[in-house]
C-alpha cells in the first residue's frame, strides 16, 4: 500500500502505477457532477455539442455540495453513491476521463472500462462532508446552474484524501460480504 | 386545551433541524468512538477517525455533518388537547423546515420524481402524525439521506418463512447494500403490520438511541442476533473490511394478517441525525 501525491490533469502514467488500496492526495482541478448533470453531459455528447469542461485527463467528483456558509469556499461536500452514475461512466472514460470520486460499488462494465481506457475509481469517506470541504479551496459553478446542488462545479482541491478502490488492472479494494448471495 | 403559538413551533423546528444537521447525537458519536476502539484494520480505523474529526468540525462550525442533509422526515405525537394558534400542523412544520434548511446552509434535496426538478426549498416535509392523549406536541425530526434510503427494502414473506426468513432477508439486504449506504449503518427493521406499516415501523425504530434494546426481551434478542449476523458480514466502515458493519439494529413489531408476514429494512447511514422537541 503506497501513498501518492498527484496533480490534475491525470495521465496514463499517473493511473497505471496505482493499485487498489493505495492512498492518493489529489491537488488541482476537479469537476462535480451527479445524476442530473451526467444526463445532460451525455445528451450534449449525443448532440455533438461541446462539453462544459475538457474531459481528457479529468477527474469527476460525484457530489452535490451543501450551500457555502459565510467565509467558506463550499459547504459540506462528501461523495454520493457512485452506482447511480455507472450507466454513464464507461462512455466518459472512453472520452478521456481518468478518474471518478465517490462511494460504493461499481458495475463490472465500469471496471472493464477503467481497465480498457486506463482509469481509476477513488473512494472518499462518505458522510465526512465537513472534513472534506476543508480541502476544497475554490468552487465555481460552470454549467447547469438550474440544477442547483447538482450543477457542475469546478473545484480547486489541495491534498484531497482518496483511496484507490478500483484500479486500472481490474482489482478492487472492497471487502466481500461473508454471505451467500 | 393548551394553545401553542404557530411561531413557537416554527422556531423550534428551525432550530432543531439546524442542530440535527450539525451536531451528531451523543449516542451515535459514542458508538463510533467505541467502534474505533474495537477495530484492528488500518482502513477501518482511518475511516472512523475521519468520522470523529468530521463530527467535531461540524459541531464547531456552520458546516453540515454531511452534504446530504436529507429529506426532512417528522414523526409527530399530537396531543388531543393541543390547539395550534395561527396555523395547521403541516403548515407550521413546513415553514419551520424551510427556514431551518435556508438559515442552516443545508442542501435542499427534494425534486419531482420524473422531471427531477428540485422543489427549491426541500418541501414538502414528510410528516407522520399520530393523535395521542394529553396536551403535549412532540416533534421528532430525522434528516434522512438518499444513499442509505436507496438500500432499504420491503418484503412480503410467507408466514411459513418465520424468523429464519426474516433474518435471511435482513442480513441479505445489508450484504447486498455493501459499501453503498455509508457503513457503519444503523438498521431499522419493521416486522408485521401491513405492506405500508412495516416500513414505517422500521423508520420509527431509528429514533431509538443506539444501544437501547426493545423493551420486549424476545424482540431485544432478535436485535442482538441480527446485529451480530450483520457485523459478521465483514463489510466494515465504508465497505473496506472490519468488525463494524452496523452500529446497531432496531426492531419494531406489530400484529399482521394471518396470510402475511411483511418485513421492512430501513437503512440509516453512520450519520444518524435525529432530534426531538416537546412543546
Amino acid at each position: 500500500m503506497a501513498t501518492y501525491n498527484l496533480t490534475t490533469p491525470l495521465t496514463d502514467e499517473d493511473i497505471v502505477q496505482l493499485k487498489a488500496g493505495d492512498v492518493v492526495n489529489l491537488t488541482g482541478t476537479i469537476y462535480t457532477a451527479r445524476d442530473a448533470a451526467h444526463k445532460k453531459l451525455i445528451e450534449a455528447l449525443d448532440k455533438g455539442e461541446t462539453l462544459p469542461f475538457e474531459l481528457e485527463g479529468s477527474v469527476i467528483y460525484y457530489v452535490g455540495p451543501a450551500p457555502a456558509p459565510p467565509g467558506c469556499a463550499i459547504g459540506s461536500a462528501g461523495p454520493t453513491t457512485s452506482g447511480r452514475m455507472d450507466v454513464y461512466a464507461p462512455r466518459l472514460h472512453s472520452l478521456g476521463v481518468k478518474a471518478s470520486i465517490g462511494k460504493g460499488k461499481r458495475t463490472q462494465e465500469v471496471r472493464d472500462a477503467m481497465v480498457q481506457y486506463k482509469g481509476v475509481y477513488f473512494g472518499a469517506t462518505g458522510g465526512a462532508g465537513a472534513l472534506l470541504s476543508q480541502r476544497i479551496t475554490e468552487s465555481e459553478v460552470i454549467a447547469y446552474d438550474e440544477l442547483g446542488p447538482e450543477a457542475i462545479r469546478k473545484l480547486t482541491v489541495k491534498d484531497f484524501p482518496l483511496l484507490v478502490v478500483n484500479d486500472a488492472h481490474g482489482a478492487e479494494q472492497y471487502a466481500t460480504p461473508n454471505y451467500e448471495l | 386545551m393548551k394553545s401553542i403559538k404557530a411561531q413557537d413551533i416554527r422556531d423550534a423546528v428551525r432550530d432543531m433541524i439546524m442542530d440535527a444537521c450539525r451536531i451528531l447525537p451523543d449516542d451515535v458519536y459514542g458508538a463510533i468512538k467505541s467502534a474505533l476502539d474495537e477495530e484492528e484494520s488500518e482502513s477501518a480505523k482511518e475511516v472512523l477517525t475521519q468520522l470523529i474529526d468530521n463530527a467535531d468540525l461540524a459541531r464547531n462550525t456552520q458546516l453540515a455533518l454531511c452534504q446530504d442533509t436529507g429529506a426532512a422526515v417528522f414523526y409527530v405525537d399530537y396531543g388531543e388537547d393541543v390547539q395550534i394558534e395561527g396555523g395547521t400542523l403541516e403548515q407550521v412544520i413546513n415553514e419551520g423546515m424551510v427556514e431551518g434548511y435556508d438559515k442552516g446552509y443545508l442542501r435542499k434535496s427534494l425534486c419531482h420524481p420524473l422531471t427531477r426538478k428540485n422543489t427549491g426549498d426541500n418541501t414538502p416535509a414528510i410528516i407522520h402524525s399520530h393523535v395521542v392523549p394529553g396536551d403535549e406536541l412532540r416533534i421528532k425530526f430525522m434528516a434522512k439521506g438518499g444513499g442509505s434510503e436507496n438500500m432499504s427494502k420491503v418484503a412480503m414473506l410467507k408466514p411459513a418463512q418465520g424468523w429464519p426468513g426474516i433474518k435471511d432477508f435482513v442480513v441479505r439486504t445489508m450484504a447486498e447494500a455493501g459499501p453503498n449506504p455509508c457503513p457503519p449503518t444503523v438498521v431499522g427493521v419493521g416486522i408485521g403490520g401491513t405492506f405500508d406499516l412495516a416500513p414505517s415501523l422500521a423508520k420509527k425504530s431509528l429514533f431509538r438511541p443506539i444501544g437501547e434494546r426493545n423493551a420486549d426481551p424476545e424482540i431485544a434478542a432478535m436485535e442482538e442476533e441480527l446485529l451480530a449476523a450483520i457485523n459478521d458480514l465483514g463489510i466494515g466502515p465504508m465497505g473496506l473490511g472490519g468488525k463494524t458493519t452496523s452500529l446497531d439494529v432496531k426492531v419494531e413489531m406489530h400484529p399482521c394478517h394471518i396470510a402475511s408476514l411483511p418485513v421492512a429494512v430501513n437503512v440509516q447511514c453512520h450519520s444518524s441525525r435525529t432530534k426531538e422537541v416537546v412543546l
